[in-house]
């Protein structure tokens, strides 16, 4: 049952051509970060003055920076970094947002009137800026460029999940859970969460590629990840200066950037057509 | 207008909810900090540091007072249009914001006609051609936008443009030359959304009913899309503007970093690393009554352009 189940999961994943897309680049990547880890193991630290702004060899596929480093090495292992740490932002933030957006849009009332009123105030504030001021209040380094990413995001999960709440809770099935005396919780564990779930899936494979692209930016402009962290936005702007000489110092840590945020849109996209979320809402 | 000054109540309101909230989050996270204002200020100063110096400068600024009490002082100040003066440069805030408004709002004004440059007949073959190759290039072009870094963008286009090809300065502001590279790497970064809006719009416009008798009247394709279709839909462009105008205000910040364009993005940037706070404070508030501001003038202009919505049918 299960293998069969599998196979039909895969198999209608697969015939949607973004999915396909997204799902070959994923394995591309992947596959030439293991790879590349394998063959040529460089510590992502070690400077080698001896070696520096190098062109691509054998030994450095993407060549050495201006201290020596290898630069594939930094890429993977900023690419660890990164991805990492986008996802256990999103990870936070939906732990904190859904079940927020679940009760208050189930149990409705005054408290939910007032509280998405604030809401609303908030989110029509740019959250790059919002951002950028809670990261300097609290000092510019990565752990608070999360923790405001953190206190940004929640509120988006919060928001959405409440409104697709609104719209389920009316429906014969999770009435009838009521008045069968289900407990609040046990109505919102049973018959809303499910619900909820594809869009929120959906939602995080985007916003993962959308943190991604937060996390380098503010790395770029000096107030996310500092030297000698090999972020790839850090990297871009530790390396600016060398440009000139070496255009490929600039061109791989932003190419590493796209592929990997192309990769979640398409990904997101993919499993948008795959749980049919357009259809399914009207 | 009865339906007007309900619009402006509701956005005032908004702008109220919003700005007190946050600056009160903020000013909650700097009592929070680690190490603080003064001790940095000290450290720039160059000066050793003695505990009564730091309780000298404390006092200045009234950071030994309760939280609550401080945040008091501000938001009377704030209602009297006084934003305070910066820690560093002693200069007030209001005036160090303002100055840097024009600077930041040429920009945007150049990004957005590159904007409609790209998105306009980017949206428009997407949707004439729906589900055919070039469909298939707007939908691709529409992805690689919204995935491509704008940061690096911009510096792909320095190398190219400036460096390799000599046409074009590297950063700076001045001439005219100066605004091309900042306008098409904003508008490129922001170009992805409204294609994809422009492109439904006007898929569902062309199935519309009055897109059928202009077909019935033997309208020629051309005409019907240029006259009649895209001009429906781009009223929701209006609308979009309304709401992209935050990750505008966000987007141009790197974009003042990456081309040195002295604009507000580049000031708070700036005053992030210095920890300057009343600088923080203050940009936090005229960037949300921006906006509302723009939120505002967007709602009035759609009653302008769309009489239905004056007439109280809204769900038309």
């Amino acid at each position: 049952m299960v293998p069969v189940l599998m196979k039909d999961i895969t198999f209608k994943l697969l015939r949607d051509p973004t999915m396909r897309t997204g799902i070959f680049l994923a394995v591309f990547l992947v596959g030439g970060t293991v790879l590349g880890g394998m063959l040529v193991p460089h510590d992502p630290f070690q400077i080698n003055m001896n070696n520096r702004l190098q062109g691509a060899s054998f030994e450095h596929w993407l060549g050495t920076d201006q201290l020596g480093r290898d630069v594939f090495s930094r890429i993977v292992y900023g690419a660890k970094l990164t991805i990492g740490l986008s996802i256990f932002a999103i990870m936070i933030a939906v732990i904190i947002g859904v079940p927020i957006g679940l009760f208050t849009g189930f149990i409705g009332g005054k408290i939910d009137a007032f509280l998405m009123r604030i809401v609303d105030g908030i989110l029509s504030f740019p959250d790059f800026i919002l951002a950028i001021a809670i990261a300097g209040m609290l000092g510019p380094n990565l752990t608070n460029v999360i923790l405001a990413i953190v206190l940004v995001r929640w509120i988006v999960y919060a928001r959405v999940v409440r409104g697709l709440v609104l719209a389920e809770k009316e429906k014969e099935y999770v009435l009838v859970s009521k008045v069968s005396f289900s407990s609040t919780f046990k109505t919102i564990r049973m018959h809303l969460l499910p619900q909820v779930i594809p869009d929120i899936i959906v939602m995080a494979a985007i916003d993962v590629g959308k943190v991604i692209l937060l996390i380098s930016a503010f790395s770029y402009i000096g107030i996310g990840a500092q030297p000698p962290i090999p972020e790839w936005g850090a990297m871009l702007n530790e390396g600016r200066t060398y440009f000139q000489v070496v255009p490929s110092l600039m061109i791989y840590p932003g190419l590493a950037i796209m592929l990997i945020v192309l990769c979640c849109n398409l990904l997101g996209d993919g499993l948008k057509n795959y749980f049919d979320i357009r259809k399914r809402r009207g | 207008m009865r339906r007007i000054l309900s619009i402006v109540a509701s956005r005032l309101l908004q702008l109220l909810i919003m700005v007190s909230v946050l600056s009160f989050v903020t000013f909650g996270l700097m009592k929070f900090t680690p190490g603080d204002p003064i001790r940095d200020l000290l450290k720039v100063d160059d000066v050793i540091a003695t505990k009564a110096d730091e309780e000298k400068l404390k006092k200045e600024y009234g950071f030994d007072q309760p939280i609550l009490v401080q945040y008091g002082h501000w938001i009377l100040n704030v209602m009297q249009f006084d934003l305070g003066e910066s820690i560093i440069s002693k200069r007030p805030v209001m005036e160090m914001i303002l100055s840097r408004l024009p600077a930041t709002i040429a920009l945007t004004i150049g990004g957005m006609v590159v904007l409609f440059l790209i998105a306009i007949p980017f949206g428009t073959l997407g949707a004439a051609y729906e589900a055919r190759w070039p469909d298939f290039i707007s939908r691709w072009l529409a992805m690689l936008g919204a995935s491509i870094p704008s940061f690096w963008l911009g510096l792909l286009l320095i190398y190219f443009f400036s460096l390799k090809l000599n046409l074009l300065p590297v950063m700076g502001k001045g001439t005219l030359a100066h605004f091309v590279l900042p306008s098409i790497t904003l508008g490129i970064a922001m170009a992805p959304m409204y294609i994809r809006l422009l492109r439904e719009r006007l898929i569902s416009t062309l199935q519309s009913s009055y897109i059928e008798a202009a077909r019935a009247r033997g309208l020629s394709k051309e005409r019907i899309l240029f006259f009649h279709a895209l001009r429906g839909s781009l009223i929701p462009l209006i609308t979009m503007f309304g709401l992209s105008i935050g990750s505008l205000l966000g987007g141009i910040t790197v974009i003042e970093i990456l081309f040195s364009w002295p604009g507000m993005g580049e000031l708070i940037v700036n005053s992030v690393k210095q920890r300057d706070y009343p600088v923080i404070q203050g940009y936090i508030l005229i960037v949300g009554f921006l906006v509302v501001i723009t939120n505002l003038i967007v709602d009035l202009l759609y009653l302008v352009v769309n009489p239905q919505i004056k007439q109280g049918k809204e769900s038309v």
